[in-house]
């Protein structure tokens, strides 16, 4: 349903309309200034953010030259999208620690904000550079929430202080301090009740545990879906409380996520992390520049590559590379290679970074954990000599696959035409050379 | 505090308000124009209502202010409320009639939607009026989810069918059901775990539980509600599409507006969905669900 989801094309008609200017009028920026307002406010920017975003962009691109390679409109673009990534980027997004251990870190937000499960994965995060984090219950309101942060804790075997029975969040807080440095935890993260920033008795207890507990940081965890609201959330909570950065949360779903830049803009606090789904290692350090192109829709082709060059092991792909060249690509590498395309995260996401790849024709595109360890199962009940020279495989040895691998015959036959297609692809893809992950908008996944 | 002041409460306490920025519009302006209409237009999607929504709703007013000669500002703020109202009461939620026992009622939504709670405040309207209720633990995914349903139960004085974290949810749901039919029960609410309707194996497992209650219960009503935060943008539209893909959803419970948020992307979803709002959620006390009602509504988002 999202209207704007073709701002890439509307861009790219004003694009093709003023090619061969040398120098961008104000009429060209007008054009590209009302796509972007519209695509802004769609992904929820709030309205006044928009408003001083584009009268901003309007000056910085006015009377600027057009750079060699790109038209008028290519150029807008490319300084609206250079002043977002600079707006929702600019300071340091690390965590601090406080000379003087332990760290305290204060998790707020409005309800259902997802501050337990951030406080899980943060944990789990800094326990990675050799610490020992202690999280601290103090949702006193919430029915059961103090147990969801211990289901956590012990999910990810962090320890968790709570008090089951005190009614002040504020003593709590002071006691796991003094938990924390009588038995050498450090960082301590403080996960407190989802509250309404209009509620004043409930800000009131934030201020006095600010006030106790002394936390090196008050992280605002804000949800991605969050509308035009966002603007009145992160006003008060960092008036009224001060807040040192920000958590985005859901970033997993499909919204355009313009809150990121209203909360950015209103706080000028950083944006820290970004979580991504609902396992506890779902959290990324936050990219302004991918989020830029998210809120504007452009697609994300810097994520794409960037996720691809993490999974595949260069020099992995060096040994593919010089096999492929020598003699093809057999079922040992469709494996392996299919194992690295499910570490690099469902499919459909990945795709759906490709600018104009449209995310309606991917349903039923997400990689199947069951059906690779089907595929799995299969060329493991291979022989060596099956793997590396498919085309002896007769029906007779189909049927031994099959039953070996507890699949149907039919399953061999169709691992068997997927890797075939694949295969062709790579042949296709070698003689590209280095603009073959291009081919990937076509590539026949067998998932 | 009553309902309506509860609501309006949060509907006007920022300064910000809608009404506060429509009666300064109108103030501002001595007569109709389009910088009135740009203002108005603004005004709407700072409420959440969406671009596209709100041009159409300054059109339709502009298309009014030219047939009914209107002159005065003020007949304009007017006119835009009842033009709003319409979308609203152009599709009512009909509750279907009541047939077999038990009722079901099957509750879904994103992440911290307020699903759970919803489901403790409307079993307590149920058990209020005297009606027999139990309640599935169908989230089993969440940490402590089914104790926290658990404890809402208690408090609504529901019966209470559970199985283990990490349990097939639909088991759960098939579970309720015995018991529910066992036990002559007149409701069951079925809670899900919150998911984000792009996840399609998700959304599968959810086809999959209401499938279970309308192939195990075909003689009973079925209602299927979408929980959705009022504080939510844009995307919200997604969610209903998607969502009433898998379980067909008859109404949704616009939650948290006891907040500054507007929900005015409700607009946008009876427009393009015709789906219509059931409830609405004023607060985390038990007694802070409402039947939603148009006017009051969309008095509450114009009150002084
Ligand atoms: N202010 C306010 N808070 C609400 C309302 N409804 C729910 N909440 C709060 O929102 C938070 C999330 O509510 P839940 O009922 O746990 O939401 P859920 O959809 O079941 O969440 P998950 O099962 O984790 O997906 C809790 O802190 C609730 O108290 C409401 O109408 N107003
Ligand atoms: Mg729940």
């Amino acid at each position: 349903m999202a209207i704007f989801e073709g701002l890439s094309s509307k861009l790219q008609d004003i694009v093709n309309k003023l090619k061969g200017k040398v120098r961008i009028t104000e009429k060209d920026i007008k054009e590209v200034m009302r796509e972007i307002r519209m695509a802004l406010l769609e992904a929820d920017v709030n309205y006044k953010v928009v408003k001083d975003f584009t009268n901003s962009v309007t000056e910085k691109a006015l009377g600027s030259d057009v750079l060699e390679s790109l038209t008028p409109g290519q150029q807008v673009i490319k300084i609206v999208y250079d002043e977002m990534t600079a707006l929702l980027g600019g300071t340091t997004a690390k965590l601090t620690y406080s000379s003087k251990p332990p760290t305290v870190y204060m998790l707020v937000g409005l309800q259902g904000s997802g501050k337990t499960t951030s406080c899980g994965k943060i944990a789990n995060l800094l326990r990675k550079d050799n610490k020992k984090p202690l999280m601290v219950a103090c949702d006193i309101y919430r029915p059961a929430a103090i147990k969801q942060l211990q289901v956590v804790g012990s999910q990810l075997n962090i320890d968790v202080y709570a008090e089951e029975n005190n009614k002040n969040a504020v003593a709590i807080a002071e006691n796991a301090i003094k938990h924390a440095q009588r038995n050498g935890y450090d960082p301590v993260l403080i996960d407190t009740a989802g509250r309404l920033h209009i509620n004043e008795e409930l800000m009131q207890e934030l201020r006095d545990m600010k006030a106790k507990v002394k936390p090196m940081e008050i992280l605002l965890v804000v949800d991605a879906m969050t509308g035009q609201d966002a603007v009145n959330v992160a006003k008060s909570f960092s008036e009224e409380l001060g807040i040192d950065g920000i958590i985005l949360t859901k970033l997993d779903g499909d919204t355009r996520g313009g809150a990121a830049l209203t909360v950015k803009t209103v706080t000028g606090k950083p944006i820290k992390f970004a979580s991504v789904g609902e396992k506890l290692n779902d959290i990324e350090p936050f990219h302004p520049d991918r989020m830029a192109s998210r809120i504007l829709g452009m697609g994300d082709v810097l994520s794409l590559i960037e996720k691809a060059q993490e999974s595949f092991d260069e020099k992995k792909a060096l040994e593919m590379e010089q096999k492929l060249r020598s003699k093809g690509f057999d079922l040992n590498d469709f494996l392996e290679q299919m194992e690295e395309m499910q570490k690099m995260g469902p499919l459909d996401q990945l795709l759906g970074m490709i600018p104009g790849f449209d995310s309606k024709a991917m349903k039923g595109l997400s990689v199947d954990e069951n059906r690779l360890k089907r595929i799995k199962a299969i060329i493991q009940s291979m022989t060596k000599k099956e793997r590396s020279n498919p085309d002896i495989i007769n029906a007779s040895r189909k049927k031994r696959i099959a039953s070996g691998s507890g699949t149907e015959v039919q399953d061999v036959n169709r691992l068997l035409k997927d890797f075939e297609q694949v295969n062709k692809l790579m042949k296709m893809m070698n003689k590209k050379g280095k603009r073959g992950l291009k081919g990937m908008k076509n590539m026949p996944f067998p998932f | 505090m009553g309902f309506f002041e509860k609501l309006k409460k949060g509907l006007t306490k920022t300064k910000e308000n809608l009404i506060g920025k429509i009666d300064n519009a109108i103030k501002s302006f001595t007569k109709i124009d389009e910088d009135l209409m740009d203002e108005l237009e603004e005004i709407l999607i700072s409420a959440d209502v969406g671009v596209s929504t709100s041009m159409e709703l300054i059109d339709n007013l502009r298309e009014s202010v030219r047939s009914k000669k209107m002159k005065d500002p003020k007949e304009v703020a007017n006119e835009l409320k009842e033009l709003m109202k319409n979308i609203l009461l152009e599709k009512k939620y009909e509750q279907k009639p009541e047939q077999e026992k038990p009722n079901v009622i099957l509750v879904a939504g994103v992440n911290g939607a307020g699903k759970t709670t919803s489901i403790g405040k409307i079993s307590k309207l149920l058990t209020s009026q005297g009606k027999k209720v139990v309640i599935a633990a169908g989230d089993t995914f969440r940490a402590a989810a089914i104790d926290q349903l658990e404890i809402w139960a208690k408090r609504a004085g529901a019966d209470f069918v559970r199985q283990r974290e990490g349990s097939d949810p639909a088991a759960v749901v098939y579970d309720a059901i015995v018991a529910s039919k066992a036990r002559s029960a007149d409701y069951l609410i079925c809670d899900t775990a919150g998911r984000l309707h792009n996840k399609k194996n998700l959304m599968m497992e959810l086809n999959k539980i209401y499938r279970v209650i309308k192939r195990e219960l075909p003689q009973s009503r079925v209602e299927t509600f979408l929980v959705i935060d009022a504080t939510t943008g844009q995307n919200a539209v997604n969610q209903a599409e998607v969502f009433s893909e898998a379980i067909d959803v008859d109404g949704i419970i616009l939650t948290k507006l006891d907040g500054t948020a507007k929900g005015g992307i409700i607009f946008s979803i009876y427009k393009q969905l015709n789906i219509p709002v059931k409830y609405i959620g004023v607060g985390e006390q038990i007694d802070d669900l409402k039947d939603f009602d148009e006017e009051m509504f969309v008095n509450a988002m114009f009150a002084e």
